[in-house]
């Protein structure tokens, strides 16, 4: 079956015919050409696939296309403002919070979402935030000190 | 994932005839267990039957002796909801507790309920706050409504609405987490409420269930001393590659500890 869609994605208004089945993830990888939100596992594990729906962290491979219609979409591709890194993408390059970067889209996403609910998060609390996040490189330490760094940076924006 | 029809309806009245009206239709909530499922093909339907449009079936309440939690409810509003911490933080905990950050902004608790998974959490806060299950036609006590592995009380076609929980005086819950998943290798509610003692533990058996020697002895005396020495039987218990069904039976009496000393330290 195909079904209609529309939804506002990094704040351009986009409408598709999809399959019912399209996962949101590829809809944006594929559809969109939005390749920068990550597959990591696509079982709902790793959080390489990171995105906000209508301001809230969700798993992009975890949810339809056809669930996100009439949302509000951002992707890191909505994060910097042009050329100029968004304060947590900054924080992340400062403080050695990547290696490969294939997990950074995610992390920074949810790291967002964080900062929504907590302006100022503890260690213990960035940890346990990033429970649905998983890095194989970097062992999270710096990933956890860009995250504070991050959070420090917007709050004094 | 095998195709389908995908259908959005507003009300509950057209979620009820959209179901009626499929030949092999299933509801569609936060998605975490059923689109999994539907990847792997171990799950298929004629239609998916989007809930998220259907607004009478979200929402926290909070009146007289009990908390009201809308189907499509997240575990997220449950874990953030300044009332539901109010009246029953045991219940805020433990869905604040529910997998990561993300599966909670999309798991709701009628979608958790209505899988039935042994290692889910809510299941124990159900029996345990002697909650009432409320569906388009029908209420079902907690007790009655969880029948088994992956089995409920729910008849074809019927759609739960929302979950009324009993405020009790005091309670916790305490679980040893999959450290993977964060799914409960044992989940223990403990409540103190008018209707008595209530131990229910999660994880360990094929469904939620009730440990009557617990509670017995908590009625006593409400220690966690009193319940040391119950260890219960292994038989029958869950056994997989993350614990063995021995290893269970003793997290019971350990996690039941615990959240009698954390219910009493709050009380
Ligand atoms: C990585 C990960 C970690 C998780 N960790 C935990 C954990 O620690 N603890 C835990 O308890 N759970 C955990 N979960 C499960 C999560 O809580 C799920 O969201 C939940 O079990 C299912 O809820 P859902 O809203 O996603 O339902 P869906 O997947 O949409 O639906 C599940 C089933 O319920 C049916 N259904 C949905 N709504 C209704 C309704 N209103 N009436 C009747 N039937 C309905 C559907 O048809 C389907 O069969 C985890 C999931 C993931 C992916
Ligand atoms: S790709 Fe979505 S969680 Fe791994
Ligand atoms: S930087 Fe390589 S997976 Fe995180």
């Amino acid at each position: 079956m195909t079904v209609s869609i529309s939804m506002t994605i990094n704040g351009s208004s986009v409408s598709a015919d999809v399959d019912a089945r399209t996962l949101l993830v590829d809809f944006l990888r594929v559809n969109q050409r939005l390749t920068g939100t990550h597959v990591g596992c696509d079982t709902s594990q790793c959080g390489a696939c990171v995105i906000h729906v209508n301001g809230k962290s969700v798993k992009s491979c975890t949810i339809l296309a056809a669930q996100a219609n009439g949302a509000d979409v951002t992707t890191i591709e909505g994060v910097a403002n042009g050329s100029e890194l968004h304060p947590m993408q900054e924080a992340f390059r400062e403080n050695h919070g990547l290696q490969c970067g294939f997990c950074t889209p995610g992390m920074i996403m949810s790291a967002l979402d964080l900062i929504n609910v907590n302006a100022d998060p503890s260690e213990q609390e960035v940890r346990e935030w990033l429970e649905g996040n998983l890095c194989r490189c970097t062992g999270y330490h710096n990933i956890v000190k860009s995250i504070q760094a991050g959070a420090k940076a917007m709050r004094e924006a | 994932m095998y195709s389908f029809d995908y259908k959005s309806p507003s009300s509950l009245s057209e979620a009820v005839a959209m179901l009626q009206s499929s030949d092999d239709g299933l509801l569609l909530a936060g998605g975490h267990t059923l689109l999994p499922t539907m990847k792997q093909r171990l799950a298929s339907a004629s239609d998916l039957i989007d809930l998220g449009g259907v607004s009478e079936l979200r929402g926290i309440s909070v009146s007289g002796d009990a908390v009201t939690v809308g189907a499509m409810t997240t575990h997220a509003e449950v874990a953030a909801s300044s009332d539901v911490r109010g009246a029953i933080s045991a219940l805020a905990d433990l869905a604040g507790g529910i997998g990561d950050p993300q599966v909670r902004n999309a798991g709701t608790i009628g979608g958790s309920i209505a899988n039935s998974d042994p290692s889910a959490d809510y299941p124990a806060a159900l029996v345990g706050l002697c909650a009432t299950v409320n569906t388009n036609s029908r209420s079902i006590a907690a007790e009655d409504f969880f029948t088994g592995m992956f089995e409920t009380a729910l008849a074809e076609n019927e759609i739960i609405t929302s979950v009324s929980f009993h405020i009790p005086k005091c309670a916790a819950y305490c679980k040893f987490p999959n450290p993977a998943s964060r799914y409960a290798i044992v989940g223990v509610m403990f409540a103190d409420c008018s209707h008595g003692m209530r131990v229910a533990v999660t994880g360990a058996g094929p469904s939620v269930f009730r440990v009557s020697e617990m509670e017995s002895a908590l009625a006593q005396s409400c220690a966690a001393s009193s319940i040391a020495d119950i260890s219960i039987s292994a038989d029958g218990l869950n056994s997989d590659i993350h614990a063995s069904a021995e290893y269970r039976a003793h997290l019971v009496t350990v996690m039941a500890k615990r959240a009698v000393e954390k219910a009493c330290a709050s009380c």
